[in-house]
Order: C-alpha cells, then sequence, then structure tokens
C-alpha cells in the first residue's frame, strides 16, 4: 500500500477542508515563484522526466503534450483549457479533486499556463456538477483576492485569468475537440484531427487540454521532484492515481493507489471485498465503462496500469473500477452501456449514430434470449464497423465493452439465445423498426 | 443526442430579469472579444433559472439576438445537451441516475419511487405540477450509487425508502439535505478506511 506521505491529494475526503488556508498548510502555492523562476523548458523537462501520462484516459504523455504548443506566442493568443467533463460511467474522482483540492488544481494552471504561455485558461465542468463548479469558483475567488492568480500571479511575472464553463449534460464533451466546440458556444460534435488542438484548437489558437488529475498533480511532482514521481509504479506507468471503486463491493470508494497496484489489492483491501466474497466476482471493468471487461480469472493476478491492461486487451481509462458479482446479468449490465453509448453519440458519423442503436438493440434481445444464433457474431461484426470508422474515439469506446462481452462470454450468449433463425415461429420481433423512435426513454 | 420537443404552450415573450442580465453580462466578459457565443450555453441556463425550469422559444430568440447569432444556433445548442429542457419540468426536476454502476447497486428501486410518489411516467409533471422525474445517464459520483440529482443537489448511497422519504419531503415544499444517505463522510470506504488515517484522527 502507498505510504501516506506519497499521497498527492491529502485532502481526498476532506478530513482538512479545502479553503486556502489549509491548502497552504498542506504546502499549496508555497513556493510557486521559485518553480516557474526556473523556466519553462525546466517544467516541461521536469514533467518528461516524471513520466507523468494524461489521467483523463488516453494516458498521452503530458510532458510532451505541453511541448507541442508554439515555442514562441505568435499573432494568436495561447490557451490552456481544463477538462472537467468527467462523465465516463465508473469515474468520479475529478468530482473530488473540484471540491477537496480545487487550489491544488488552480496551482497546476497556473503553471501549466506558464509552460505552454497561455494567458486565459478555461476548465470545462459538466453541467451537472453545479455545487463542485461553485466550490472551485469561491476557491479561485481566494485566489484572486491573495493575488495567487490575475496580473502577476503569485509574483511569477505571469498574468494568468482563469474562468470555469459549464457544460450541459453532454458526454461527448469530454472529448478534446466537442469540449472546444462546446466552449465556441456550439454543438459539442467533435473536429477532424489533424490539425490537433496545440496548434489550432479553441478559437482557432493553439490550446493545451488536460484532465483535471494531470494538471492538479503537477505542482507536487515540481516541489518533490520528478525521481520520486517516477520512483512509484514502474516504468513508463509511474506516479499515483485515483482509483474509483464502485459496483459490486462492500465499500465502494474513491482511492488514490500507486500505479501497477494488484487488482485483487485494491478490491480486497481498500473497497472491503466483494459482496459475497471474492469467488462471487464475475466481472471487472478496469477503467471506466469503454474499457472492455474482464473476467474473474484474470483478475487474480491482473496489476492496474496503462500496459499491463493493454497487454489483457483492456485499458486503464479513467481508472473507474467497476465491480460486477455473479449476482448480476452481465448481458444486461452491457446493454444498458450499449443504451449510455447509444444515448451519448453526438450523431455526426453514421457507423456510430447508427451502429451504437443497434448494439443496443441486439444486447437488449440477447439478455432476454430472443436474439438468434448467427446473432452473435453479427454483433461482433457491427462493433469492427464502428471502431476505427469514426471522427472521434467514441466509436472505439462504444464498441470496446460489447467486444469485450463477446471475448470473455460468448459461451453464455449463445447458451441463453438458443432461437434459429430458420424455424418459421411468428416471435414478433420487430428486428427492422428502428426501436429508439418507440421509445420513450430516447 | 436527446429526442425533446418544444412545449406547446410557449410565451409571446421573454426578457432577463435585472438580476439575470447583470449574471448574463458577467459571463460575456469572461470570453475574448467578438466571442460572446460561447456564453450561449451560460445564458440558456441563466434564462431556464429564470422561467421555472424550462426555456421558452422566446428566450432562445431573445438570447440570439442578445449575442448577436442565428436563432437556429442557439436552437441547436438547446436541443443538443440534455440539460436544458424546452418544455415545463416543474420546480424540482429529479435525475435518477440509472446507467450500470447504479444499476448493479439497485437504481431501479429509486425508480419505483418516483413512478409511486411523482408520476407513473418519466418526463411526466406529478399531480401538483411541481415536479418531475427521469432517468438519466451517469452523473458521476458511481462510488455514491445508487443516487439521484434534484435540481443541483445530489443525494447519495439511497435505496428505496430513503428515496420515498426524500420525495414525500420534496413534495411537501422542503428541500431535503443532499449528500449520502448513510451517513458516510464523502467517498470515503465506509468503515475501512485504511488511508490518511492520522488526518481523519487529527
Amino acid at each position: 500500500m502507498l505510504k501516506d506521505q506519497d499521497r498527492i491529494f491529502k485532502n481526498l475526503y476532506n478530513d482538512l477542508g479545502s479553503d486556502i488556508n489549509s491548502s497552504q498548510k498542506r504546502g499549496d502555492w508555497v513556493n510557486t515563484k521559485e518553480l516557474t523562476n526556473k523556466g519553462r523548458d525546466w517544467i516541461i523537462n521536469e514533467i518528461k522526466d516524471s513520466q507523468l501520462r494524461g489521467r483523463g484516459g488516453a494516458g498521452f504523455p503530458t510532458g510532451l503534450k505541453w511541448s507541442f504548443a508554439p515555442k514562441e506566442v505568435g499573432s494568436r493568443p495561447h490557451y490552456l483549457v481544463i477538462n472537467a467533463d468527467e462523465s465516463e460511467p465508473g469515474t468520479c474522482k475529478d468530482r473530488d479533486l473540484l471540491r477537496f483540492e480545487p487550489h491544488k488544481l488552480i496551482e497546476g494552471c497556473l503553471i501549466a499556463s506558464f509552460a505552454v504561455q497561455a494567458h486565459a485558461c478555461y476548465i470545462y465542468i459538466r453541467g451537472e456538477y453545479f455545487i463542485e463548479g461553485q466550490k472551485l469558483q469561491a476557491a479561485i475567488d481566494e485566489a484572486y483576492d491573495k493575488n495567487l492568480i490575475g496580473k502577476n500571479a503569485a509574483g511569477t511575472g505571469w498574468d494568468l485569468d482563469i474562468y470555469i464553463h459549464y457544460g450541459a449534460g453532454a458526454y461527448i464533451c469530454g472529448e478534446e475537440t466537442a469540449l472546444l466546440e462546446s466552449i465556441e458556444g456550439k454543438k459539442g460534435q467533435p473536429r477532424l484531427k489533424p490539425p490537433f488542438p496545440a496548434l489550432i484548437g479553441l478559437y482557432g489558437c493553439p490550446t493545451i487540454i488536460n484532465n483535471v488529475e494531470t494538471i492538479a498533480v503537477v505542482p507536487t511532482i515540481l516541489r518533490k521532484g520528478s525521481k520520486w514521481f517516477s520512483s512509484l509504479g514502474r516504468e513508463k506507468n509511474t506516479g499515483t492515481k485515483i482509483f474509483c471503486i464502485s459496483g459490486n463491493v462492500n465499500n465502494p470508494c474513491n482511492v488514490e493507489e500507486e500505479m501497477n497496484i494488484p487488482l485483487k489489492e485494491l478490491i480486497e483491501i481498500h473497497a472491503g471485498g466483494v459482496i459475497g466474497g471474492w469467488d462471487n466476482l464475475q466481472a471487472v471493468i478496469p477503467g471506466g465503462s469503454s474499457m472492455p471487461l474482464i473476467p474473474k480469472e484474470k483478475c487474480e493476478t491482473l496489476t492496474m496500469d496503462f500496459d499491463s491492461l493493454m497487454a489483457e486487451k483492456s485499458g486503464l481509462g479513467t481508472a473507474g473500477v467497476v465491480v460486477i458479482n455473479k449476482d448480476q446479468d452481465i448481458i444486461k449490465c452491457m446493454a444498458r452501456i450499449a443504451r449510455f453509448y447509444k444515448h451519448e453519440s453526438c450523431g455526426q458519423c453514421t457507423p456510430c449514430r447508427e451502429g451504437t442503436g443497434w448494439m443496443w438493440r441486439m444486447l437488449e434481445r440477447m439478455s432476454k434470449g430472443e436474439a438468434t444464433k448467427d446473432e452473435v457474431d453479427m454483433l461482433g461484426d457491427v462493433t469492427n464497423q464502428i471502431a476505427g470508422h469514426t471522427i472521434c474515439a467514441f466509436g472505439e469506446g462504444s464498441s470496446w465493452p460489447v467486444q469485450g462481452l463477446l471475448r470473455h462470454f460468448k459461451k453464455e450468449i449463445k447458451e441463453r439465445n438458443k432461437f434459429d433463425p430458420i424455424v418459421k415461429e411468428n416471435k414478433n420481433i420487430p428486428y427492422l423498426i428502428d426501436q429508439h423512435l418507440l421509445d420513450k426513454n430516447a | 443526442m436527446s429526442l425533446k420537443k418544444p412545449a406547446k404552450d410557449q410565451p409571446e415573450k421573454f426578457e432577463f430579469s435585472s438580476s439575470s442580465l447583470k449574471e448574463a453580462k458577467t459571463i460575456i466578459a469572461k470570453y475574448p472579444e467578438g466571442k460572446q457565443q460561447s456564453a450561449v450555453m451560460a445564458l440558456l441556463y441563466i434564462a431556464q433559472r429564470q422561467n421555472d425550469n424550462w426555456i421558452p422559444l422566446a428566450a432562445m430568440k431573445y438570447i440570439a439576438k442578445f449575442l448577436d447569432m442565428p436563432y437556429i444556433k442557439v436552437y441547436e445548442v438547446a436541443t443538443f445537451y440534455s440539460m436544458y429542457h424546452i418544455s415545463p419540468v416543474g420546480k424540482y426536476f429529479i435525475q435518477v441516475c440509472t446507467t450500470t454502476p447504479c444499476m448493479i447497486r439497485g437504481a431501479n428501486k429509486l425508480v419505483e419511487a418516483c413512478k409511486e410518489k411523482i408520476s407513473e411516467n418519466e418526463s411526466e409533471l406529478s399531480k401538483d405540477k411541481t415536479c418531475s422525474w427521469m432517468e438519466v445517464e451517469c452523473l458521476g459520483a458511481c462510488v455514491n450509487a445508487p443516487m439521484m440529482q434534484i435540481n443541483d443537489n445530489y443525494y447519495e448511497d439511497l435505496d428505496k425508502e430513503k428515496t420515498l422519504k426524500i420525495l414525500e419531503s420534496l413534495l411537501k415544499g422542503e428541500t431535503p439535505k443532499p449528500g449520502s444517505y448513510r451517513g458516510r463522510i464523502n467517498n470515503e470506504p465506509e468503515n475501512n478506511r485504511k488511508t490518511l488515517l492520522d488526518l481523519k484522527n487529527a
């Protein structure tokens, strides 16, 4: 287990209060000026050396991303955008950071803005987190009062303004270019890449977009040194990570742990074990709903980091661990996730707009045992038609969980769906009707 | 994407109240000059708050003029995002999260409670027209599942009984206390905390 002194987010459970005075006692804002005085290149190199990877899901190296920002500010200003549009089912870490560690985020914004030469920073918070947004706004106001941001922020000689922009309930706005569209006051539909936001982003200006957790760990990394951070976890998967353990466990919780922690330790020690005991475990979704599930046999030895989960054909994603025990119907669980993606598809690319609904309807039928035998393979085919054929990664995100289900639970689906299509029996299954239009929930 | 239809009864006129106007102006000032369109989401939200939790078409036209952008662009935004209501939802809008992490912890019981107390179908006003409920996608409080949101507040760690109680007090016109309904502190593992204990006991 990670030692308490190595934890970055000491106020994860709000034992200490989130106001500026208690944050300063925890070490925030102590020597921000000294850090920025060491220069842009030093900051970016420290982050590169720490091997910090983005905490928002894709795991892109943060230092590298920052180095993509143009070295000289041209006619167009630079922007820093913080992605707090946390909507991935199973994930609720950013909410706690906004509520309880706002000053870590704000200080991180200042350092990151300095590093990428941005004078304005937008924090995009999902609309549902209104209360959390207000708490962050209060912290921002505190920081303005103490001159920690604004003109000559914290004595660094850098001017920075931080603004909050609320979303309004669209999962797709967590995709970086959709998020930019949303800030510009349009529908949140992702843009084609390239050009990448680092060169042409918000209002057509160079923009660096980072997750809340990524930015909030930056000040601590610079203070304690990249060596300390990279000593945690393992090569290329360094540091600590907030894991959200939800689902069928005795004590669902958020906990900050070292990368590469065994999944079993996470569930058994921190979350109080699976309901009904470890043997009652059916499957685990390791990184938020977009990541393929992992069956129990593999959970015994699984370690939680980007590369080891990739080797299991899954991914760390946002580290939202959803535990599913044997009391649940796994097909139904995945059908519900498919419904989530059907609801959240932005409707821009045809494979995703149509395919997500198709997957949902097929899975709903499969959970009831109304599907035909050959539909199981057809479902796999549909997922392959979506993944890789869309503008953004939503196509992959929506089809991976279904592919995971087919990979590990094909036997269960086939056992339940024995209905033979050749038998001419009137089952009244409306295959060809767009059910989502009939469905009032749609 | 959500399928939404504007309400049949539309008010003729809409205008920001003086406090809304002030709020709107501070929001527009957040964005660079000439990029006032960025404020459309926030302004729609202000309009929704001012107009009993829903946005009439007149408000969209008003905002379009206010921000100097085409009306259809405002309409697009208002219909694209799920948090804008373009027909009345009542003073209290209850959103029950039923996505998988909540579902496997019994979110369907919360739905049952809503059906009993508020209305048989979702997006349907209660008898006294004060509230309505809806099944929604992940609200981002998965470790506190099952949970629901009433207007801005999160109600966490619920079961059917607790939900019924919350809804009852809501129907009486009270505002129930938000937060965990199992007495746990934020997102900590209940009675099983292994980390940062010095701080907890300090």
